[in-house]
């Protein structure tokens, strides 16, 4: 039984499932910042948008001041896995940890802080955060789970049944592979362009009349993470290119992750997506000149901050 | 001889000024910048920095104003050619007119207004600091040689050649300018996009190994463009982008591209990269690098209309 969430990470889609499932279970969340932590615990959570829902949640910027939990959602950015996992070391043995990271190898990551039964997670939701205590659910598309090394499809279909009592979509996968490849060459391909563009997720990226035009470039980005993929003997779920044109043509015009935090200034994802993208293509021996050009060029607009 | 100088920002300035210096040269200076035009004729143009020069000469922005003249001289950005020279082009119906633009495809666009054209790659730069006044920021030469769809005469060339060394402004003129244009061309197509795509000065682009092998790939594809129509370069790009990335000489310098993306500028984009990808499009050369960054660039350009 699941009585216990705790989320980890209270971005857009930690503060999406905090404030869904706060509505059936316990809610603990871990903030990176302390006054993050303290507004949630003075003011709980608002979900607007598809939802409209108030929370009450225990939030806590400290490991040390979270109780037990049985179901600890890992939501934290990619760039921040390491040190997140690490504060959660030799504690909450009893705990599944799931993952919803973009890109590849946040599971790894966990697994080298804790023997915790894990699952693979991706989500397609989104959401806009418009303060700490309110977020806008934007898509409600699925999150897909899958297990992680020897964790039961079981604990996945448990999973999956708590997250749809609470008004989210979700689907357990036996193999979580396929799924979490086609979204990672969506998103090496599709933040990649927006970060270094500025462009939100519109038509462009789906444009083909000329050799210069965007989706010529999107699509040939595309093809080579697909022959990653077959290299890697992975055999994807939906097509990337079918899933950037359904995006572009429900114009909604979403705005990557990437493309926030270089206008941010921030780190961003580009390790774990483009990264583990290129790394893979080195291991398969395919090569992949625009995509190593897109990380290169990413990497390189990081460097240009300091 | 009267020249008349096609747009007259930075790069034209240089050649309006110092050839008005000279007693057997009439120059016209045609420019869309009405303050600009108002400055040179009250005051005349001033050039500091590298050179302190004040050129006498008469300016417009209505074309309908020029004489007829020997030579043109097209100094515009190059996303400007065609608008420039249709206006114009009733100078020149007995001239030779010379691009000294940046990129590549400024001739044909020219040759469709002008029956005698001159293909020409200068290095000079600088910036107007106000109408009427441009810094001088770097002397360079110019190489003039005719353009071979439909050249100017050898004698027409070489006056033109003449004339600008002699005001100063060191001029070669050669039978085959292909070579000096091709150089450039892929030089600033390897480095300007990554400038302005990361924001990165040249040097800091070089010493990242990715984007140096970034860079060192679209030099590559540029010179199989450039050997496909059998033009053997002058210089190494290679070597151009090692020694402009060495602390005492380029390091520091933002590419033309970056500084026009920092100010929302529209970039050459589509006669440095494009222009690659359009040559190699028609020899059978493929260019998916070049392809790539001009998608980028160009994206970067739409971007600014969605704020």
């Amino acid at each position: 039984m699941i009585d216990r969430v705790c989320v980890i990470g209270a971005g857009t889609i930690g503060s999406l499932f905090a404030g869904h499932l706060a509505q059936v279970v316990d809610v603990s969340v871990l903030t990176r910042r302390s006054e993050h932590a303290d507004t949630l615990n003075e003011r709980g959570l608002r979900v607007t948008g598809r939802s409209d829902l108030a929370a009450r949640v225990r939030a806590a910027s400290s490991p040390d001041s979270l109780s037990d939990f049985d179901l600890g959602i890992i939501a934290c950015k990619g760039t921040d896995l390491e040190a997140v996992v690490d504060s959660l070391a030799g504690r909450f043995a009893g705990a599944t940890m799931m993952t919803v990271q973009n890109g590849l190898g946040a599971e790894a990551v966990v697994r080298r802080h804790g023997e915790w039964p894990l699952l693979s997670a991706i989500t397609f939701m989104s959401g806009t955060r418009h303060s700490d205590t309110e977020v806008e659910y934007v898509l409600d598309t699925p999150t897909w789970l899958g297990p992680y090394e020897d964790t039961p499809l079981e604990r996945a279909r448990e999973v999956v049944e708590l997250i749809v009592s609470a008004g989210l979509q979700a689907e357990a996968f036996a193999d979580l592979r396929p799924a979490q490849w086609s979204k990672l060459i969506f998103n090496a391909t599709v933040n990649g362009v927006a970060a270094l563009t500025g462009l939100p997720h519109d038509g462009h990226f789906a444009a083909e009349a000329g050799p210069g035009d965007l989706g010529v470039l999107v699509r040939g980005l595309m093809d080579e993470g697909k022959a990653v993929a077959a290299a890697a003997g992975v055999s994807l779920g939906e097509d990337p290119w079918e899933m950037n044109v359904h995006a572009t043509q429900r114009g909604s015009a979403h705005r990557p992750s990437m493309l926030e935090d270089v206008e941010a200034r921030r780190p961003t994802e580009v390790e774990s997506i483009n990264g583990a993208l290129v790394r893979e293509a080195e291991q398969a021996d395919v090569p992949i000149p625009l995509q190593r050009s897109l990380y290169a060029l990413v990497r390189g607009k990081e460097a240009s901050y300091s | 001889m009267r020249v008349c100088v096609v747009g007259c920002g930075a790069v034209g300035s240089l050649f309006a000024a110092n050839l008005a210096g000279l007693d057997d040269v009439e120059v016209w200076a045609y420019d869309l910048s009405q303050p600009h035009v108002d400055a040179i004729n009250a005051n005349g143009l001033r050039l500091v920095g590298a050179g302190d020069v004040t050129g006498r000469l008469q300016a417009t922005a209505d074309a309908s104003e020029l004489p007829a003249c020997d030579f043109g001289i097209v100094a515009t950005k190059a996303m400007h050619t065609d608008g420039a020279i249709a206006a114009t082009a009733h100078a020149f119906t007995e001239g030779a007119v010379a691009s000294v633009q940046n990129g590549v495809g400024n001739e044909e666009v020219l040759a469709r207004h002008v029956r005698r054209v001159i293909r020409g790659t200068t290095f000079p730069a600088g910036k107007i600091l106000e109408p009427g006044v441009v810094q001088w920021d770097v002397k360079g030469d110019t190489t003039l040689g005719p353009f071979e769809a439909s050249p100017a005469t050898d004698g027409e060339i070489e006056r033109l050649a003449e004339a600008c060394t002699r005001a100063g402004m060191p001029t070669q003129a050669v039978a085959d300018a292909r070579p000096a244009q091709w150089r450039k061309v892929i030089f600033n197509a390897a480095t300007n996009p990554v400038g302005a795509l990361t924001g990165l000065t040249h040097g800091r682009v070089c010493e990242r190994a990715d984007l140096r092998a970034l860079v060192s790939s679209l030099v590559a594809e540029g010179k199989a463009v450039a050997a496909a129509q059998g033009i053997t370069l002058d210089a190494d790009p290679e070597e151009l982008i090692d020694h402009a990335a060495r602390p005492d000489v380029a390091y520091e310098h933002k590419a033309s591209m970056l500084q026009d993306v920092e100010a929302r500028r529209l970039t050459e984009i589509d006669f440095l990269n494009g222009g690659i990808g359009r040559f190699g499009r028609e020899l059978g050369v493929p260019t998916p690098l070049n392809d790539a960054v001009t998608a980028l660039v160009k994206g970067l350009e739409e971007s600014w209309r969605l704020s």
